[in-house]
């Protein structure tokens, strides 16, 4: 009964994301104010019936309805209540109907918030929205069915994937989906501007907590994606340049370009087209993710068998996706021309700077996963891309994007000029260079890498952190100032900091971490990076759905005992899946990391006998933290950025007047009045500069 | 030319720049690091180079496996049932490296027709059939067709 009634409720949300769409563009057509309100409950009433439908899911996994074949195929009596829960995003159709769920949730608070929208643009966002999901709907109810029975109803399940029994990985599809889907608002209000032919400066407003907000979800869910690989994939590895990884860091790049181009849109008018390429490109991206994930055409560590036909369905759906806003974007972007002028050196010009290096590095990796994939298509042969390509490429674009985050952020809008930072520049730059080299001399042994990842990561921080000082240089009250500095500014800072920290990370562990596989007798033992690692043999032990080989390695720096690392070899019951649970003993400056192969002196499948020696894997892996630590700091940055709470006094102040206008284009000009008072130092310019166009061609259009 | 034009063309040339030598950067690179798939018929055939690193699948051939006494040596053969070739690795293979399962290994083959692998992986599920295997077996003849379409787990 339970399960009939969550498809029917998955139908019931089809029609209401039908009505959310279609009927506010009618009511938008004929002027019918009843029927573009429509959209907001259309949207409430679609969150609760996909909300209800997701809980019958949970409720069959909960109670091993093993009747719902999708339950049976995931779930097991075995399995402990958390990976039940879990396990409702553990296959595709559940996986699926979580993205549906997220984009419900998604339009629900688009629905609910923003009340000081315009009718007009908040009907058409939600319509926008409306379509995905009703596109994501009919994939869900026509070719990925979670509630589909059957019969024989099996005894048991068939249980989870051992490798997702695992609590980072009972989190990271939904922080990961909530980044990919939340880029569909910044989509839907491009795709409402492209419609409406003017974005203007509250709209843009509106769309950067959003994306923000997108975005540090979105870093959230590969960053535990990262580290998810590092200690359950048991290579050790945080980063692999995978076709599945680089799905999802592909719109990361091109949401992390949004971001900035936002503020330029927001703060100056400048980029605007561009800003909307963008929006449509991050989302574009998520979608073509979901594609190369769902449709089994990668090669990939994390590839799993799946259907052809449900990749026909989510590639006709992308391309109707992209074709759709492009075209709208090739008839309407001219409607979006700027008409501000900026200098050279400029914040401005910062952020374009910011943006290409952003864009390149995601066209690099773009063209890394999908290359292969054309060769094959065109019957040229099978090849892979690997890491050295990726690494090859993507190091020299992005390294002077870190050279760049201080300086650009110092920059003035509109104007500045080199000469005026010429002292500070010089004396930080031999800052950073003392600093780095002195920070340098700390380490086992030179190497000119460690100096330069250091000195960039020393840059980073010493301008990112005199952007704070310059910010109150002419202010009396320095530390009144400081602490009166919006969140927005903070947030920034934080997350620049972040990529610092990142920096050091990354250089650090690639350049001197020790990767040993040896073979272990009782009683051997073996040194990396200053870690005498004892192996003291393996025992069997017994967990709640598994058997296991647990090693016992006993760690001593000079002899001084250090910690003892139990590696596991685990037998999950239901499926006979092997899996390598890694032992890891974490600290702020390095990892130790143990894991045990197999047992080599026993022949054939016989496993259980597990005395005597083992292959054994050893890391020591300096400063592996800080690459998290420091994506974490870029994700807080983005929280702190989207608590601002300008964007929200912002959003009210701005909305009556935008109101009324609704009918006729509001320009920037006419949102000025409250920006210039809101934004912070150095922000908006007064009304009068907004018709100076370029060559001309940028009057404004009312 | 107004100094307007003029700072739009320098911004202009700067990004186009920046993506040239992105371009460049690129294409250099695909020609150094990219892997070609052979599998053990094309390897039979001669087709595959000797010296340079590619990858190779196929299903290890069942009591192919042998282990080295005193270290992580091990040697197996590698099958797309019409011919084999024998692969040497040393180091932890994957959990799901068993016989009859299908694998992929990357590295370099040798005069005598040994392939010394620096990677060897094995799929996370054990109903996928990595594609250029499929494909490989499909060649050979041998496999039914029933792998791609299959559904089982996912992600």
């Amino acid at each position: 009964m339970i399960p009939e009634l969550g498809q029917f409720a998955l139908v019931l949300a089809l029609s209401a994301a039908i009505v959310q769409f279609a009927v506010p563009l009618i009511g938008l057509a004929t002027r019918t104010p009843a029927w573009i309100g429509m959209a907001r409950s259309a949207a409430q009433t679609q969150f609760m019936l996909v909300a209800l439908s997701y809980a019958c899911l949970t409720y069959s996994f909960i109670t091993h309805d093993f009747s719902v074949s999708y339950v049976a195929q995931t779930s097991n009596t075995q399995l402990p209540l958390i990976y039940r829960i879990s396990g409702v995003w553990g296959g595709h159709e559940g996986s699926i109907l979580l993205w549906v769920f997220v984009l419900a949730a998604w339009t629900y608070a688009v629905a609910i918030f923003n009340r000081a929208v315009p009718a007009d643009l908040h009907a058409r966002v939600l319509a926008v929205m409306g379509m995905i999901s009703t596109g994501f709907l009919l994939f869900v109810l026509l070719t990925s069915n979670p509630f589909a029975r059957q019969f024989p109803i099996p005894l048991d399940g068939n249980s989870l994937n051992p490798l997702l029994q695992d609590p980072g990985m009972a989190i990271h599809p939904p922080l990961l989906y909530m980044g990919y889907v939340g880029f569909s608002v910044a989509f839907a209000f491009a795709v409402a501007a492209l419609i409406s032919g003017k974005l203007d400066m509250a709209t843009v407003r509106w769309m950067r907590p959003w994306t923000n907000v997108a975005w540090l979800f979105l870093t959230l869910g590969i960053t535990l994606g990262s580290f998810w690989a590092y200690y359950e994939l048991g290579w050790g590895g945080w980063w692999f340049w995978d076709p599945v990884e680089n799905a999802s860091f592909m719109p990361w790049l091109a949401g992390t370009a949004l971001l900035h181009s936002l503020a330029a849109s927001e703060k100056r008018g400048v980029f605007k087209a561009w800003t909307v390429l963008l929006a449509v490109t991050a989302f574009s991206l998520s979608l073509l993710g979901t594609f190369l994930v769902r449709s089994g055409v990668l090669t990939s560590v994390h590839a799993f068998a799946s259907d052809p036909e449900r990749g026909l369905f989510i590639l006709l759906f992308l391309l109707l996706v992209v074709g759709g806003s492009l075209l709208l974007f090739a008839f309407r972007a001219s409607s979006l021309q700027t008409n501000n002028q900026f200098a050279l050196v400029s914040r401005e010009s910062g952020l374009l700077f910011n943006n290409v290096l952003l864009i390149v590095a995601c066209a690099s990796v773009l063209i890394g996963t999908l290359y292969p994939l054309f060769l094959d298509a065109l019957g040229l042969g099978k090849i892979s891309v690997g890491a050295p390509w990726f690494n090859f490429v993507f190091i020299p674009v992005t390294a002077p994007l870190a050279l760049m985050v201080g300086i650009g952020a110092m920059l003035n809008w509109k104007r500045d000029s080199l000469g005026s930072h010429k002292i500070v520049f010089t004396v930080l730059a031999i800052l950073t260079i003392v600093t780095a080299v002195a920070l340098t001399m700390l380490l086992p042994h030179f190497h000119f890498g460690a100096v330069l990842g250091i000195g960039l990561a020393v840059w980073v921080t010493v301008t990112t952190l005199y952007g704070l000082v310059y910010r109150v240089r002419n202010k009396r009250k320095k530390l009144y100032a400081l602490t009166h500095t919006p969140a927005a500014f903070w947030g920034m800072t934080l997350a620049h900091l972040g990529i610092a920290v990142f920096t050091v990370g990354v250089a650090l562990v690639s350049l001197y971490n020790t990767e040993t596989d040896l073979r272990m007798e009782p009683g051997d033992s073996h040194e990396i990076g200053g870690y005498n690692f004892l192996f003291e043999g393996a025992r069997q032990v017994r967990g709640p759905n598994y058997s296991a080989a647990e090693g016992r390695l006993v760690v001593t720096r000079d002899n001084e005992p250090v910690t003892v690392l139990k590696p596991q070899k685990r037998i999950y019951d239901v499926r006979r899946d092997t899996m390598t649970e890694a032992s890891i003993d974490a600290g702020l400056t390095r990892d130790l990391f143990a894991a045990l192969g197999e047992p080599l002196e026993t022949t054939g499948s016989n496993r259980e006998m597990i005395e005597g020696a083992w292959s054994v894997r050893l890391y020591h892996k300096p400063f592996i933290r800080w690459i998290w630590f420091g994506a974490v700091l870029m994700a807080l940055g983005g929280m702190l950025a989207a608590s601002d709470r300008r964007y929200r006094v912002a959003s009210r102040s701005v909305a009556a007047p935008a109101r009324k206008d609704t009918g006729s284009s509001v320009t920037d000009s006419s949102a000025i009045p409250a920006a210039g008072r809101l934004a912070g130092a150095g922000g908006v310019d007064g009304p009068g500069l907004g018709g100076r166009g370029l060559d001309g061609r940028g009057a404004l259009e009312s | 030319m107004t100094p307007a034009r003029k700072k739009r063309l320098m911004l202009v040339s700067l990004m186009l720049l920046v993506v040239a030598a992105a371009a460049a950067l690129t294409l250099n690179a695909f020609n150094k690091n990219i892997l070609y798939f052979f599998s053990p018929s094309q390897i039979a055939n001669g087709e595959a180079p000797v010296g340079n690193s590619f990858r190779v699948g196929g299903m290890v051939v069942d009591g192919s496996v042998e282990r080295s006494e005193t270290d992580l040596g091990i040697q197996f053969d590698l099958t797309d049932t019409a011919s084999v070739v024998t692969v040497s690795y040393t180091g932890i293979l994957p959990d799901l490296f068993r016989e009859g399962q299908g694998i992929v290994a990357i590295g370099q083959l040798d005069n005598e027709g040994l392939f010394t692998a620096d990677t060897v992986l094995a799929k996370h599920d054990e109903n996928y059939m990595p594609p250029e295997i499929a494909d490989a077996l499909k060649k050979a003849g041998k496999l039914s067709g029933d792998y791609g379409a299959k559904t089982t787990v996912a992600e």
